[in-house]
């Protein structure tokens, strides 16, 4: 190490932890590249991963068990063309990754002189998640004793509390990413979540309510009642309001969408749309629409990275790629696409460090990170009354998307009827579906209150889970369809 | 068994003797498997993909005054110092949490004998990957040229996964079985006038020869996106709806949440009053059987090492039994049924094995025939459905029909009513079993539900 009196980087941390346990010095990750690229491949990389994984969950007013995983392997890809070659183990050591690398390039039929590959390290452009303290090194006697106040504190806010299941998952990531043009990047990825979720009852009817949040950030943080309180008051309001909540209308109307962790529309309505290997493919209903009106005028959707201690945030993506900022749509424009090392190079436009992937396992692909659309200027007081007739949706469970239709659909865990511009009786079980690119032309009114989720979203694609953020202000859609029991 | 399958036991015997030199009781899983998976998008390979994977799950449960401590970890060295020092850990972990009276082993029925299920073809291990690239190139081809609508894919994939799983505890169990696992999908592109659908096909078989013909797969998922071309919503309605087969096992799998018994002791089923009660309607009589030659569900001991069997779960609309471990049925004063899942990640759950609705008489055919207007649902998206409650409201699309006849595709639409009046509300059920996992039914139809549309 040349640097001077800089306290180490998260990446220059993860390069040196896999040089001092797994003898992975630059050396042996040349070799192992040189291998990869004794075929005529275009790009090689290794992935190499060390994590630790520990949770606790009560229910019924006890820990009544832990757990903690341990999950170390290597992948190693070559890519020629369209093509790719994917092989992992669960061994760290330059014979297996050897192995790997002869496996991987078996994907192109040419011999090649492999010729030399230098590594070097890359100063990653960020730092956005150091911890003292790893959250899997906190001792499992904290965790016990943070949900069991949980669960007193539930109990005590309300007698229709019938039963609580809390958790705190933790979760520490060593990784390190050589590439055979020369990168060589590492990161270690802190990720804290804390979950609630309560059954409440009346005699009549039960109900679930459920509040989680997290980040990559110090356990310590959610350890503090100020933070985890208002996540059980929450938890039990939206219990107990469902209790008395009626069924939902079914049909086509206005729709007030609330800020923060609805910005799951955008996630499926556009952001997988805009993922790049769709796109690459043509097989997305954003296909080449660069340049086209896909939203209405006020819309600015942007997918960043880059944003300190969030969910969805990466120093550098699971490619070596730092993360960035990038716009999707500009005032209602198609501006970008997501893109990973390989889709990019395909349709030669630039890596945007969204290539992910769940584990060393998993074959990259172009996802989001934290997506969000930029506040506007409206007063959401104002957007409500703005609506005569129609449904306000506050908080929502999962969504899933048609890529090629572009037809997407959510559920409302907390919604409310909109009568002559109030707020009316609270409904259950609405979900709302439509199409991506026609609902986002008719989003008319965008409030000032961008909020982001509290960190509890993991988004699935091709059986990969990776956590990614969302964020949202008011907005007001004219004309969606909800489909609720009340015909 | 292999010498893999020894070797596999040799590593979970000696956590389970160290758990027990320990004083203390536990159980050990170990999984070990090779696979390989390919996708093909037009004539071009997309990616190829290769992997052994193993992993150890280790329990420790610690007997102390008022019940059982207990704690999981896993972890994928499985290096002889490395498995030692994770069942230390697990010790120490364990005495952090709090008793459980409910916690522990199950009290007996260990599986004695281990009948061949028909899991594992010797023959097929050595299938090359190049054979598989074949397949998937068969199947985009049949696609393609089925109809020239089919512009495009998302592309043919491939797979073949072998595995070893050994279990042990320290009541003295110790077993290990071989499984596989071959699939084909299909998921081509349809386009026509502005409008682009994709839809899918699969195959799954324990077997290679147990596999849908290549070809047949792509001209069934190009016939699936050809049809749903012009799709449009429609007005807003109370009708019959009928699910295909490929949503009717979703529907299955509903039905098999609210009778897990972890759902049930945590009121976290819509059923868990409802144990003896007709709760679907007469035509419904589902089967759980673990032990089915050649079953995507099947394997000889559960995952507490208990002989699995069949039995009735619904019989004639009448709940018979929820499915348990030993865990979830100590909650509920009764003894497991052998439905123990366990994965690596954690504690014993409940899953099902051969999981399936008996067929009825009529033809889907038939049954479309006899439905004046309604909804055929070919697809459902999102996850609008509520356990505790059993509100169910989803996205779909599918086919409209008018007259007992297919009349348009329709999307953009919800299917919505509450799981509970749904099972009652089944008036149909047809006369064919398609097996794509461990769960499947025959098409079905729910006499009304609200479909929200314009």
């Amino acid at each position: 190490m040349s640097q001077r009196d800089d306290p180490p980087t998260s990446a220059a941390t993860a390069v040196d932890f896999f040089r001092d346990r797994f003898g992975l010095d630059e050396n042996a990750l040349a070799a192992s590249l040189g291998t990869a690229l004794e075929r005529s491949v275009d790009y090689a990389d290794l992935f190499f991963e060390y994590s630790t994984q520990d949770s606790v969950s009560l229910e019924e007013g006890i820990v009544k068990s832990g757990s903690r995983h341990l999950e170390q392997g290597v992948g190693v890809r070559a890519q020629q063309g369209e093509r790719q070659g994917y092989a992992h183990s669960d061994d760290i050591d330059v014979e297996s990754v050897q192995l790997a690398a002869a496996t991987a390039r078996a994907i192109s039929d040419q011999s090649r002189d492999p010729g030399s590959v230098a590594v070097r390290r890359h100063t990653s452009a960020h730092d956005l998640y150091p911890v003292a303290l790893a959250p899997t090194d906190v001792p499992v006697q904290t965790k016990i004793d943070l949900l069991g106040e949980m669960d007193a504190y539930a109990r005590s806010l309300d007698p229709r509390v019938k039963e609580v299941m809390a958790s705190v998952i933790c979760q520490y990531r060593h990784l390190l990413i050589a590439g055979s043009d020369g990168r060589l990047a590492g990161d270690i990825r802190p990720l804290v979540r804390l979950n609630v979720q309560v059954i409440v009852g009346d005699g009549k009817s039960m109900e679930i309510g459920y509040q989680g949040m997290g980040g990559r950030y110090e356990l310590a943080r959610l350890l503090a009642p100020e933070v985890w309180k208002p996540l059980v008051d929450e938890a039990v309001r939206v219990g107990t309001l469902n209790l008395d909540a009626e069924a939902c209308p079914a049909g086509q109307m206005d729709v007030v969408l609330g800020p923060g962790w609805p910005g799951i529309l955008l996630h499926e309505a556009v952001g997988h749309g805009l993922e790049g290997d769709f796109n690459r493919k043509k097989t997305s209903a954003f296909t080449d629409r660069v340049g086209e009106r896909v939203a209405s005028p006020g819309v600015t959707v942007i997918d960043d990275g880059t944003l300190a201690e969030r969910r969805g945030s990466l120093n550098v993506d699971d490619e070596g790629t730092p993360t960035q900022r990038t716009t999707l749509i500009e005032d209602g424009i198609l501006v970008g696409y997501m893109q990973d090392q390989l889709n990019a190079r395909l349709m030669g436009v630039p890596a945007t460090g969204n290539g992910r992937r769940e584990s060393y396992a998993h074959l990259p692909m172009p996802r989001m990170t934290n997506t969000f659309m930029l506040a506007g200027t409206d007063d959401p007081q104002d957007i409500l009354r703005s609506v005569q007739n129609g449904l306000y949706a506050v908080s929502f469970g999962g969504g899933q998307v048609d890529i090629t239709s572009g037809k997407f659909v959510f559920s409302a865990n907390e919604a409310y009827k909109i009568e002559n511009g109030r707020i009316g009786a609270p409904v259950k079980g609405a979900t709302l579906i439509g199409n991506g690119p026609e609902v986002m032309q008719r989003i008319s009114r965008i409030g000032n209150d961008l909020e982001l989720d509290l960190g509890v979203g993991t988004c699935g694609k091709d059986g990969q889970g990776v956590p990614v953020g969302v964020g949202m202000p008011t907005i007001r859609i004219d004309g969606i369809t909800v489909g609720g029991t009340q015909g | 068994m292999s010498g893999t399958g020894d070797r596999l036991k040799e590593i979970v015997a000696r956590a389970t003797d160290r758990l027990a030199k320990a004083g203390v009781a536990g159980d050990v899983v170990a999984v070990e498997s090779d696979s390989h998976e390919v996708r093909v998008r037009g004539d071009e390979i997309d990616f190829v993909k290769q992997a052994r994977e193993r992993g150890l799950g280790i329990r420790a449960l610690i007997a102390d005054e008022g019940g059982t401590r207990s704690a999981t970890t896993s972890t994928s060295d499985l290096l002889p110092d490395s498995v030692d020092r994770m069942v230390d850990e697990t010790v120490a972990l364990a005495r952090a949490t709090a008793p459980d009276p409910s916690a522990g082993l199950p009290d007996a029925g260990f599986a004695a004998d281990l009948p061949d299920l028909e899991l594992y073809e010797d023959a097929d291990r050595g299938v090359a990957v190049e054979a598989r690239i074949e397949d998937a190139r068969r199947a985009e081809r049949a696609a393609r040229e089925s109809d020239d609508r089919i512009t495009n894919s998302e592309g043919s994939q491939a797979s073949s996964d072998f595995s070893e799983i050994a279990y042990g505890n320290t009541a003295g169990f110790l077993g290990a079985y071989r499984s596989a696992s071959h699939g084909l999908y299909a998921e081509p592109l349809a386009e026509a006038n502005g409008s682009k659908q994709r839809d899918y096909w699969m195959t799954v078989s324990r077997r290679l020869d147990g596999l849908e013909d290549a070809a047949a797969v792509g001209r069934h998922a190009a016939a699936r996106a050809v049809r749903k071309l012009g799709a449009r919503s429609v007005k807003t309605c109370e009708v019959p709806v009928i699910f295909d087969e490929l949503n009717a096992r979703g529907l299955l799998a509903q039905a098999a949440g609210l009778v897990s018994g972890y759902a049930v002791y945590r009121q976290q089923s819509c059923w868990a009053d409802q144990l003896g009660e007709n709760v679907a309607s007469d035509l419904v009589t589902v089967i759980d059987d673990g032990r089915v030659p050649g079953g995507l569900g099947s394997k000889p001991f559960d995952g507490e090492g208990l002989a699995t069997r069949r039995k009735k779960v619904i019989d004639g609309g009448r709940l018979e039994t929820w499915l348990l471990d030993s865990y979830s049925g100590r909650k509920l004063g009764m003894a497991s049924t052998a439905n123990a899942s366990r994965g690596l990640g954690g504690p014993p759950g409940v899953g099902s094995g051969n999981l399936w609705i008996e067929p009825g008489h009529s033809t889907l055919d038939e049954i479309i025939a006899q439905t004046e207007r309604g909804l055929l649902v070919t697809e459902l998206m999102g996850m609008g459905f509520n356990a505790v409650t059993g509100d169910y409201s989803r996205g779909a699309s599918g086919l409209w029909i008018e007259g007992g006849e297919i009349a348009y595709p329709v999307e953009e639409i919800t299917i919505a009513s509450n799981f509970k009046d749904m099972m009652r509300g089944i008036d149909r059920v047809a006369n064919e079993l398609l097996w794509l996992g461990s769960v499947a039914s025959p098409a079905l139809r729910i006499d009304r539900m609200t479909v929200a549309g314009e």
